[in-house]
């Protein structure tokens, strides 16, 4: 890892020229919610100023630019009695401005899944391995309690990462994409001066953080209280509307349907996001449900962030962003589910 | 200097002399291709059930396919949809598969209306096996219920081709009426050639029905098990499973001596979809074989 620094407006200039030569997202204002808050999301930009760079949250997470809602994975065309497959797994270079760290460890988790186990899915590979990521550090948004699953601090998975330091930001670079790129702006080596104001803005954010879940030993708990009242109490508030899934940065799983085009002369096959609180998720050929009430659903859920992920992975399937606690129609959030999961034997 | 960033292509070309590992992780990135393979015959077993014999076209990928008992494909027809079928048949033919296959859904329903010739794609093969290793020098119990003989035919066959390694083998199957029994056809040659203890039970027996009535544990009655000398593989609906392990627990069988056949809806089979997740396991990559001490670990599991 290189550290230098960069003026706020040689950034400026940074990523202008960037979003001249490649497809650029960035956080962007969209409107209000209900209760008259900004919501932000990620979204293509043309300028610089679009963005809103001291966003607190996006609404949704910027896992939907890795895995997407819909994606074609493959098509199939008939001909002379026959079919044939076809699959391409190009995507073009793009850059992605202002992901918070909680973020970049989302993505990381997700590399573990999908680039890093014993089949690893080209099609997120692709767009991995094709996004330049330029992260930046901000002030917790409310309801974060990314602290306590250690995913406050992004230590890899970007290519940039700016930690503001007055009128420049303190960079740390972290591939060969990245050095080439800055040859074309001025930077400047970092000083005593710049490492102690870096390291006093990390201290000031890591104060920041309000909201904590206490974790420890949690794998067990999920276990030892998984006949407990508590997920009744919250499986029966649970619309099984699947909007957490959808927003969570570490959701992964999926559908896959089929469909023949009119002209029957070919088909395709795509993958959709899906939800494991949507009703079918684990119904069978034959019309049996490993889990038909939404009780079962929310507890599996809950089980696979915090108990299941971790056997596999030794770590939490969750960044504790609690956007599936502001995108819950009924306010279902982990922080308050985990509290009352520990309150029952206290 | 530029401020173009280079893509980067993950669609690897191959060399010639480094042909694609389809069973295991690839880095050629090769892991949704499907390999064509024709239906060469389609046997009627049942109303619900079909045999179809399957054979992969493309030689290579015929050299390139191998499997053992337990393991399952991922059936592709192409428009409808995929399904993750057991391998119904033996190991060593070399490219050639028996699927058996229900009448249970969108995809299958129309695979009963293929026809021989009729060219599927086939994915895998994906999951663990039986570890028909462990269990050389030992009685084998098979247990059966219903669909659950589709399965438990590769291990059977398995069997057959090295019978001479195994102890006494018997085979309990159950299923729900006479007409519901599958592969009946086979079970004087198992019984005759191969030295099988077969027992068969129904739920609902009609009039023809000369054997025992009933659910399947009421045929553990008719054998004796030497528990630190059996291996039992077990397949079935879930139900089934809690009801024969439990029995076979209580007189001693060890837990991990149990393989059970979990059955799930894979939309992948690669561990990804999480479709077929049980508790923190897949039972793509982590199943469908399992002992029973890590069934009975899973929550939801049965």
């Amino acid at each position: 890892m290189l550290f230098k620094t960069i003026t706020k407006s040689n950034f400026k200039t940074f990523v202008n020229n960037i979003i001249k030569e490649n497809q650029t997202i960035g956080p962007v204002k969209t409107g209000k919610n209900a209760k008259g808050k900004f919501i932000y999301q990620f979204e293509e930009i043309n300028d610089f100023d679009e963005m809103a760079i001291d966003y607190n949250i996006t609404y949704s997470s910027v896992k939907n630019f890795f895995l997407p809602y819909k994606e074609k994975l493959s098509t199939f065309d008939f001909k002379d009695g026959t079919w044939h497959q076809e699959i391409e797994y190009t995507i073009h270079p793009r850059v992605i401005i202002g992901l918070r760290p909680y973020d970049i460890n989302g993505l990381l988790k997700l590399d573990k899944v999908l680039m890093k186990g014993k089949f690893p899915f080209p099609y997120y590979v692709a767009r991995r391995k094709n996004t330049f990521i330029i992260g930046m550090d901000n002030n917790p948004p409310p309801g974060c309690f990314a602290q306590s699953l250690g995913t406050d601090v992004a230590l890899h998975g970007f290519d940039i990462f700016l930690t503001d330091i007055g009128n420049k930001y303190f960079m740390e670079i972290n591939s060969s994409k990245a050095f080439n790129l800055l040859k074309n702006i001025e930077t400047k080596e970092i000083t005593g001066k710049d490492q102690k104001k870096f390291i006093e803005e990390k201290k000031r954010i890591e104060l920041l953080y309000k909201t904590e879940v206490d974790v420890t030993g949690l794998p067990s708990l999920m276990d030892i209280e998984f006949e407990s009242d508590v997920w009744k109490k919250w499986g029966d508030k649970c619309l099984s509307c699947g909007s957490c899934a959808m927003v969570c940065p570490t959701c992964y799983c999926y559908t896959v349907k089929e469909t023949i085009d009119v002209s029957l002369q070919t088909a395709s096959k795509e993958r959709m996001l899906y939800s494991c609180n949507l009703v079918d998720f684990a119904q069978v050929a034959g019309g049996h449900n490993f889990r038909p009430s939404s009780m079962s659903r929310l507890k599996y859920r809950f089980y696979h962030q915090y108990r299941g992920f971790v056997e596999s992975y030794d770590e939490a399937k969750c960044v504790g962003c609690n956007r599936c606690g502001n995108a819950c129609p009924t306010d279902i959030n982990p922080v308050d589910v985990i509290h009352d999961l520990r309150m029952e034997k206290a | 200097m530029s401020y173009k960033i280079l893509e980067e292509n993950i669609n690897i070309k191959p060399f010639m002399e480094k042909l694609p590992d389809y069973k295991r992780s690839d880095t050629l990135m090769r892991t949704d291709k499907v390999y064509q393979a024709v239906i060469t015959n389609i046997v009627q077993l049942t109303k619900m059930e079909k045999l179809f014999h399957v054979q992969i076209i493309d030689p290579v990928e015929t050299k390139l396919f191998s499997f053992l008992p337990g393991q399952f494909v991922m059936v592709e027809l192409p428009g409808f949809g995929e399904v993750p079928i057991s391998i119904s048949s033996s190991t060593t033919r070399k490219g050639h598969l028996g699927l058996c296959i229900r009448k249970a859904g969108k995809v299958t329903n129309m695979l009963h209306k293929a026809q021989i010739n009729t060219k599927i794609g086939l994915r895998g093969p994906f999951g663990t096996h039986f570890p028909m290793e462990k269990m050389v020098d030992h009685n084998i119990l098979l247990i059966a219920g219903g669909l659950g003989l589709a399965p438990l035919r590769a291990p059977i066959f398995w069997i057959n081709e090295h019978r001479s390694e195994y102890k006494n083998v018997s085979l309990l199957y159950g299923t729900k009426r006479p007409e519901d029994i599958l592969f009946d056809y086979q079970f004087e040659m198992w019984a005759k050639i191969y030295n099988y203890d077969i027992h068969l039970i129904v739920e609902e027996p009609d009039k023809n029905w000369k054997h025992k009535t009933g659910m399947i544990t009421k045929l553990f009655e008719d054998i004796t098990i030497i528990p630190d000398d059996t291996y039992a593989i077990v397949c079935g609906p879930p139900v089934m499973f809690k009801f024969v392990c439990s029995h076979l627990n209580k007189i001693g069988v060890p837990m991990d001596r149990m393989f059970v056949d979990l059955e799930r809806r894979m939309h992948c089979g690669m561990g990804k979809c999480c479709r077929c997740m049980v508790g923190s396991t897949f039972t793509c990559e982590d199943g469908p074989v399992m002992d029973f001490w890590t069934v009975m670990n899973l929550k939801e599991a049965i």
